[in-house]
This record gives structure tokens, C-alpha cells and sequence, in this order.
């Protein structure tokens, strides 16, 4: 569930693209950020989360498929088990950490391959306007009939459990979002006059979307995008929690939600690490992602 | 007390920001009797928005710092309380703005908006604030008046727009008017219409009018007397007429060079070198000199006091003397 | 304002035609045989073979589409296969459940956004503000069904004060608004709750603030209106973007209340979604499905209208 309501939210969400952005823009932005340590510090959460993920064989203290049912849902700091043994005995550290390495790559993919696909779409209708326009425009409208989560668990629930259909489904859910933030931002650039004046001066419509177009709109889209990571990570765990994403034994944050939920009543502290896991890279996200709208936001 | 409409004495008005101080108005003391029309000339930036605001308290609460003394229509402005403050906004004092499109309400209707402030100062009932409302309308010389009373703004032109807005302010007959700029987004056939309307409603209503303006034809056009504003200051005051005709100040001289009017064909046209002053870091002496023609030495160690030829036409420069022997010259 | 009215209500014609052409699309992205969908898998050639002529999957899609529809618009939804019965009756149910929660859920949304909207929108950047921004980005970014997880172990298991499955006593099939069915719906409203509380604060604040930026706040002070009748007209104005985010919130809850509803049990029509898929019961999943995403479509067209009749700026331009 996102706040796909781009048309009533769009001026709030989306920060204006500013003509000029030269050196001294970005060292403005740089400057803000370096003053924000809140995102500051969600940042640097972020940059070690991912490094302890990369670096799962080096770090984690087990392997994450070898389990002994006799050491079955173990509560914290048993035998050398920091968090404890999952439901077939598995090292919950483990689990986490490798489990972060699909959990992270289901989150961002979907949303990487919705920025190219849909900024592509988007960009092209909001600069060539007239048909191609409305045929991309009213397109994202169906799609954009459907609640978001609606439609991912229908796509993953039509192809079947997966990761690469969880993918799939989830790059279709962000691509329509993507292009209608694109085609606004494109659009209002698009009638700036140094546009115009650029078309007029005889710059062919690639070199004018090139030089003075992408520049500033791929701003706005890649904050939008940036946003959307955290709605990715938590739909994409929730179709793992409803048994349509990664399929066990893999480690994954959501899937472990499901298979822990059993033992809600016996070890509940367990049952709740793999969320946890989840909302906290997800609050992170967030927050770099409003520092960096606040920050790229001239109007302040 | 004198009889005065408004008194103000060594007006000081600043922005505090935890990044810096702005010291938007520096001192500006004048008096208005009533009927009378004051127009404050100057560039962006001068500090006459400011300044006019400053006469209805209306800068934002938080972040500004007034000193000095100000009485409008006998009230104390600066010891004053927000209640009393919001007593006497629209009642004694109104004030009308550039831009009527983003500054009236565009979700009501110009009759409620109307209505809204009589209902506020005066003890009617509804069907009476309707009723002056379209009085007012009419007083604004709005056609089909009764009709537009339901209209909104967007439905209206920019001319309309601010004939409301006029009939907005003098809803509860104040005693003094301020305008900012009132016809600057206007286009010249309807400013002309506009500032003669606000000349016959000011003698109507017997109002004080403080005019803020950058256009010195508009200056001419309306005021009785003119105060030219540079970096919150008022560097000279005046009778209109004089003050155009033989300016004492070198900005204001350069101010009347600078238009495009009456300028013999074939020949530049006199501009001000330089930029305002950032109010943030004022010079100690005149905050003029850099950008004058005639500065020396003995302007920079302090702010020149007021002084001049006649008591009614006083400027900020060591050298109005001179001035004066050019102009008899 | 008519002509607009009515071009807008024409527009969502096309729009629910395509849902259903994506709805019923669903069945054929599918891998395998669609018939496989329709029939259980140890049904001897002959039935599938007719089965197959029965519901024309050997004609052309256009023209199953067109069979399809002209099914569906004449309220066939067909049969569930797990159940034999038709799917409309599995879906009533299901439905009236959903919406319970789905506005309960809303209503305590829009009131929690609402207040911290709208005091971090007048005090912005002060402290009431950082606070309430931070409970609304911390209300998005958290995965509600674990939430809903956290919940239920703290009431509980732990505490034991609050059910944490199911919609009544004993899973008895009727509604009832008392205190024993009321203490179920408890828990998965709040779990629902917090994403709309997040989003509508987040939109509120930002519409406020930009109210308050406006021109004509300094004319209403300077008519010396008193801060109730600014408030006043800072509602008004910030009415038609407001109502339509809560608007289209209602409908997200609706169509994405499934992980909510599975983590509760609640029979609605998440759960049911749910049921369908694990037991491929394709009618059931290409049902619920439609019968949400149109509800998501009416719902956008009448906060459209909402706002076309309450901003006067739209509907006499």
C-alpha cells in the first residue's frame, strides 16, 4: 500500500525540478545533508547492513541450512546461538544475515528495473506529449486501478511462488507509479523556456531530453524511487509471508515471519527478529529518502 | 496627543533567524493627519513592505522584533496585545495587496468574504452584512454587483479582483488605509481607474491612506506628501510636488533620472550603479554612499540626520545644501 | 460542471472494462492449460474435453473474453472448484467482513492522521512536528502484518486481553456490533490503521503547510480574523486534497488488507484470496480479485467527484 495517489500528492512529494543546476546546486545539497544527522545516520545503519550482508560467509557465525532438530527454537544466547535456533534449528544470526541478502536484492531489483523501464516510458511521454502520450498515460491508468498489493499477490498468485516471479510482479506494480512521477516531472520541464529555447536554437529532440531534460528530472524520480525501496521490501516479504515469493529452505526475512509464526506462543521474542529486521531497513530508507527530498528541495 | 492619525517615532523593525539578523527598517519616524495620503517610494528590498505591515503588526509574530513608537488612530501599536491587534485590523486599520488573485480566499465567494469582516468588528446580524456588503460593492462601482457577490475570485478580472478586495478593506469604514502596490499587477488602463477610485473613496470616507510604490508615477498621481525609502530608511520626505520637482537626496534624484519619461530622445539614460545594501550587514554611516556620485568622507563615520531647506522637505545628506544650490541653478 | 460529471463516469467505463480484462488475463498467464484451472485434475478426458467446449477455451480469447464478460455482468461468477458453490455467495460474506474492517481501520486512520497532520502542519518544524513526522514515516515503513504479529503476542499471548484470530465467538457465521464480536475486530483495525495514519498525516502536513505559505492568510490577519476563523479557512481549503488521500486509502484497505487478514484469520476477503490461491481455485481468485479492483475504481471516481464539487476552482472554471 503506498501513496500511489501521485496527482493530489505530487506537489508535496515530488521536489521541483529547478532550472540551473549547476556545481553550486549539488554542493548545496551536499551541505544540507552533511548538516542532517538523522539522515546522516540512517545512511551509515544502511551502508553497514549492506556490508555485513555482502560479507554473510566471512561474518556469519553458521550455515544457514544446517540445522539439528534437537536444538529446535532455542532462545537467545543459547550455546553460542546470539539469537537463538529457529524452527528446524537453524541459526537465527545466520538466517538473518543471509536471509538480508534476498530480502535486499527482492526489495531493491524490482525497483531498479521499475526506474529504467518506467523512467524510460515515463520521460518519453512527458517530452513527446500528443498520442504517444495518452496511449502510455491511459495504459498506467488500469494498471494504477489496482491497489498495489492487490495486484502483486494476483500477478504472483497467476505465475506461482518464486523469485523471479515475485520480481516480475513487483516490477509491475512500481513501473506505472514510476512513469506518472516521470511524465509530471518531464512535462513541467518540458514547457520551462530554456527548453523551448533550446528546440528553438535547432537542438535535435535527443540532444535537448539529453543535456537539459535528464538532468533535472532524473532527481525527482530517483528521490521517488528511493522511496519506494522500503514499500518493495515489505511487499516483497509480505508474498514471502504468504508462501508466494522465496520458497523454503531459503533465508528470507518474510518467509522466516511465516515459518516462525507457529511458535508464536512458545519463543514469541524469536518469531519477531525477522520483522524487526524488515522495519528497521525500511525506517531507514525512508529516512534517507525525505533527507534527500528535503535536501534537494531549494524551496527548503 | 496631536491630532494625528499616525505617529511613529524611530521605528525599528528586524527578522531574527537562527542564521542571521535582518534589519528591515532603521529608523523611520513620520506623522500622518487624517485625510491626508502618504506615499512611501522605493526599490525591492527598501524595506516599505515591511514597514507598512509593521503598521498593522501584521509581520510574522515569531520571527520579527518591533521597536519603537507607534500609535495609529490614538491605539498603542507596539505595547499592544494580539487581542486588541486583531480588534483593530479591518476595523480601524485595512490594508489592501498587490496580487488580489493569491491574496483573497479562492475556496469563498467575495460576499462571504465580505460579510466575514463585518460580522467580525461590527454587531449585525447576517442579513445586514449582506446588505452592506453589496453597498460596498456598488460603492466600488462593481457591475452587477448583487451577482458577484456569489462569484469567486478566479471568476473575476484582475480589475474586479481588486475593486473586492477594496471593498473587503473598507468594509467597517477604517480610519486609515494601507496599500501595497495595489496596482502594480494591474494593467495601466485600470491602474488609472483604480487610483482614481481610491482618491474619491479617500474623500468619501475621510481615510488616511499610506500608499507603498516603486512607480513615481503613481507617487504623482495620488499622494499629498512622499517619503523615499532606502535600506529602511527614509532618506527624504516631502510635498509631493516639491519633492519631484527639485528632489534633494541623490538617490532620489537618481530615481527621477531613471525613468523613461521626459527623457530627450538620443541620450542614455541615467541609471543607479551598484546594488542595495544587504540589510543583514549595514554600513555605520550612509547606507547610500557606495552607489553615490557625491559621497566623501564625512558621510561614512554615521547615518546622516534629516534636514533641508523647508520643515516640510528634509533628506539624509551632508550635502543638501548643495542640492539646493543646483536646483536654483 | 454536468458535462464534466458525466465525461468522468464515462471514463471509468473503460477503465473497469480493462480490469477485467486484466482479471480475467490472470487465469492466462498462468502456466499450464487453463482448463486445468476449471477442472480438478483427476477428471477423466471426456469431462475435460467438454468442460473445455463448455466455456469456449477452444475459441479465440476476444470471443472468451467477450463470453466471460457478458457472464460476469449478468452476476455469474462462476463456481468455486473447492466448494461447488457459485462465487458471488462465497464472496458476500467475505466482502461485508472486509469492509467492516476495512472501515473501522479507515476511520481510525483519518483520526490519528488528522490530529498529527494537522498539528505538525501549524507547528512546522518545531518540536510537535519532528514527533509526529517521525510516528508517520515509522507508521509507513513498518510491515504491518508483522505488526499485527507484535500485536497479537503483546495482547495476547502475554497479556491475554484481546482474541488473535477470527471474527466472532466460535467463528459463527453472523455480525453482531457487540462487545464479543467487536473485541475481534480490536486488533486487526489498529494493525490496518497504521498505514493510513502514516500516509494521511504525511499529506496533511504537507497540504497545511502550503496553505499557511498562502497570500491570503496574511489578508484574513490583516481583516483581524481570530485564529479559529483562520483554522476555519485553512480546512476549507485543504478539504478537497485531504478528503480525496482518505478517500483512496479506504479503497487501498480494501483491495490490500490480505496480509492483515491472514495474520488474524479474519474471514474476509484477503483470507479468502489467500485460500484460493494455495488451492489453485482460479474462479474464486479471478472473482475476488475483480470484485476489488472494481470497488478500488468506484471509489477513485467518487473522490474525483468529491472534488470536482467541493473545489469551486474545478467545477466553474
Amino acid at each position: 500500500m503506498t501513496a500511489g495517489a501521485v496527482s493530489t500528492l505530487g506537489s508535496a512529494l515530488v521536489p521541483p525540478a529547478a532550472p540551473v543546476r549547476g556545481r553550486g546546486y549539488w554542493a548545496g545539497v551536499a551541505r544540507r545533508l552533511r548538516r542532517d544527522p538523522v539522515t546522516l545516520g540512517c545512511a551509515t545503519v544502511l551502508l553497514l547492513m549492506m556490508l555485513v550482508i555482502v560479507a554473510a560467509p566471512l561474518v556469519a557465525p553458521f550455515d544457514p541450512y544446517q540445522g539439528s532438530m534437537a536444538r529446535r527454537l532455542r532462545p537467545l544466547g543459547y550455546a553460542g546461538h546470539l539469537l537463538g535456533t529457529d524452527e528446524l534449528g537453524r541459526d537465527m544470526l545466520t538466517r538473518l544475515i543471509y536471509g538480508g541478502r534476498l530480502s535486499w536484492f527482492l526489495g531493491i531489483t524490482p525497483v531498479v528495473l521499475a526506474f529504467g523501464i518506467g523512467g524510460l516510458l515515463g520521460v518519453a511521454a512527458g517530452f513527446a506529449g500528443g498520442w504517444v502520450n495518452s496511449l502510455i498515460m491511459r495504459v498506467t491508468d488500469v494498471f494504477y486501478a489496482f491497489p498495489s498489493v492487490l495486484l502483486a499477490v494476483a500477478i504472483s498468485g497467476a505465475l506461482g511462488a518464486g523469485i523471479f516471479n515475485a520480481i516480475l510482479s513487483l516490477t509491475l506494480v512500481f513501473v506505472p507509479q514510476i512513469i506518472r512521477v516521470a511524465e509530471t516531472v518531464t512535462t513541467g520541464v518540458r514547457t520551462l523556456d530554456y527548453v523551448e529555447s533550446a528546440r528553438a536554437s535547432g537542438a535535435g529532440a535527443l540532444t535537448v531530453v539529453r543535456v537539459h531534460v535528464l538532468p533535472n528530472v532524473l532527481g525527482p524520480i530517483f528521490v521517488y524511487a528511493t522511496g519506494l525501496i522500503s514499500v518493495s521490501m515489505i511487499l516483497a516479504s509480505g508474498l514471502s509471508f504468504l508462501g508466494l515469493g522465496t520458497r523454503p529452505p531459503e533465508p528470507e526475512w518474510g518467509l522466516m515471519l511465516n515459518t516462525l509464526r507457529t511458535a508464536i506462543y512458545t519463543q514469541p521474542v524469536l518469531t519477531m527478529l525477522p520483522g524487526f529486521c524488515i522495519f528497521a531497513t525500511s525506517l531507514c530508507f525512508n529516512m534517507v529518502s525525505d533527507g534527500l527530498r528535503s535536501a534537494m528541495d531549494v524551496r527548503g | 496627543m496631536t491630532g494625528n492619525l499616525v505617529e511613529a517615532r524611530d521605528l525599528h523593525v528586524r527578522f531574527v533567524t537562527r542564521d542571521a539578523t535582518v534589519r528591515a527598517v532603521n529608523g523611520v519616524s513620520f506623522d500622518l493627519a487624517p485625510r491626508e495620503t502618504l506615499c512611501i517610494l522605493g526599490e525591492s528590498g527598501s524595506g516599505k513592505s515591511v514597514t507598512l505591515r509593521a503598521l498593522m503588526r501584521l509581520n510574522p509574530a515569531k520571527r520579527t522584533v518591533v521597536e519603537g513608537r507607534l500609535r495609529v488612530g490614538g491605539h498603542d501599536l507596539v505595547a499592544a496585545k494580539e487581542r486588541t491587534l486583531s480588534d483593530i485590523r479591518g476595523s480601524v486599520v485595512s490594508m489592501i495587496f498587490q496580487e488580489p488573485m493569491t491574496a483573497l480566499d479562492p475556496v469563498f465567494t467575495i460576499g462571504r468574504q465580505i460579510r466575514e469582516t463585518i460580522l467580525r468588528h461590527e454587531a449585525v446580524g447576517r442579513a445586514e452584512a449582506d446588505r452592506r456588503a453589496l453597498e460596498l460593492l456598488e460603492l466600488v462601482q462593481i457591475p452587477s454587483a448583487r451577482r458577484r457577490l456569489d462569484a469567486y475570485p478566479h471568476e473575476m478580472s484582475g480589475g474586479l479582483r481588486q475593486r473586492a478586495m477594496i471593498a473587503i478593506a473598507l468594509s467597517c469604514r477604517p480610519k486609515l488605509l494601507l496599500a501595497d502596490e495595489p496596482t502594480t499587477a494591474l494593467d495601466a488602463t485600470v491602474q488609472i481607474q483604480i487610483l482614481l477610485l481610491l482618491k474619491q473613496l479617500q474623500a468619501e470616507l475621510g481615510m488616511g491612506m499610506i500608499f507603498v510604490t516603486h512607480d513615481l508615477g503613481v507617487a504623482g498621481e495620488i499622494a499629498d506628501r512622499v517619503a523615499v525609502m532606502y535600506a529602511g530608511r527614509f532618506v527624504e520626505e516631502g510635498p509631493v510636488g516639491a519633492l519631484m520637482r527639485a528632489p534633494l537626496h541623490p538617490y532620489t534624484r537618481g530615481l527621477l533620472g531613471a525613468t523613461v519619461h521626459d527623457q530627450p530622445r538620443g541620450q542614455r539614460l541615467t541609471t543607479i550603479p551598484g546594488a542595495p545594501p544587504n540589510l543583514e550587514h549595514l554600513p555605520r554611516g550612509c547606507a547610500f554612499a557606495p552607489r553615490c556620485a557625491l559621497a566623501e568622507a564625512a558621510c561614512l563615520p554615521a547615518v546622516p540626520t534629516l534636514r533641508g531647506p523647508e520643515p516640510g522637505h528634509r533628506a539624509r545628506c551632508i550635502r543638501v545644501q548643495e542640492c539646493g544650490l543646483e536646483r536654483a541653478a | 460542471m454536468m458535462f464534466y460529471v458525466i465525461r468522468r463516469i464515462l471514463y471509468a467505463v473503460p477503465i473497469a472494462l480493462s480490469v477485467g480484462l486484466v482479471c480475467f488475463m490472470l487465469v492466462h498467464i498462468a502456466p499450464g492449460d487453463p482448463v486445468n484451472a476449471i477442472v480438478p485434475p483427476d477428471a477423466p478426458q471426456a469431462v475435460v474435453e467438454q468442460v473445455r467446449r463448455a466455456y469456449g477455451l477452444d475459441k479465440p480469447l476476444p470471443v472468451q473474453f467477450a463470453l466471460w464478460l457478458g457472464h460476469v455482468l449478468q452476476g455469474d461468477l462462476g463456481r468455486s472448484l473447492a466448494t461447488g458453490r457459485p462465487v458471488w455467495e462465497e464472496l458476500r460474506g467475505a466482502v461485508a467482513n472486509t469492509l467492516r474492517l476495512a472501515v473501522v481501520a479507515s476511520v481510525l486512520g483519518f483520526l490519528i492522521g488528522a490530529v498529527l497532520g494537522g498539528l505538525s502542519g501549524v507547528f512546522r518544524g518545531r518540536l510537535i512536528d519532528r514527533a509526529a513526522t517521525t510516528v508517520a514515516v515509522a507508521g509507513v515503513s513498518v510491515p504491518h502484518y508483522w505488526l499485527g504479529m507484535v500485536l497479537v503476542i503483546t495482547f495476547s499471548v502475554t497479556f491475554n486481553v484481546l482474541p488473535a484470530m477470527g471474527a466472532g465467538p466460535d467463528n459463527a457465521a453472523g455480525w453482531g456490533w457487540d462487545w464479543a464480536h467487536i473485541r475481534h475486530l480490536i486488533l486487526p483495525s489498529v494493525t490496518l490503521a497504521v498505514i493510513p495514519a502514516g500516509i494521511i498525516t504525511r499529506a496533511i502536513r504537507g497540504t497545511v503547510s502550503e496553505i499557511l505559505g498562502q497570500e491570503f492568510i496574511g489578508t484574513l490577519r490583516g481583516k483581524g480574523l481570530r485564529g479559529r476563523t483562520v483554522a476555519y479557512h485553512v480546512v476549507i481549503n485543504a478539504a478537497p486534497q485531504v478528503l480525496a488521500v482518505m478517500g483512496l486509502q479506504l479503497g487501498y484497505l480494501m483491495g490490500g488488507s490480505i496480509l492483515v487478514e491472514t495474520v488474524f484469520s479474519w474471514p474476509g476477503t484477503g483470507f479468502l484470496l489467500n485460500s484460493a490461491i494455495f488451492q489453485r481455485d482460479i474462479p474464486v481468485l479471478q472473482g475476488t480479485i475483480l470484485v476489488l479492483a472494481i470497488f478500488f475504481v468506484l471509489v477513485n471516481l467518487m473522490v474525483d467527484l468529491m472534488q470536482t464539487v467541493l473545489d469551486p476552482r474545478i467545477s466553474r472554471a
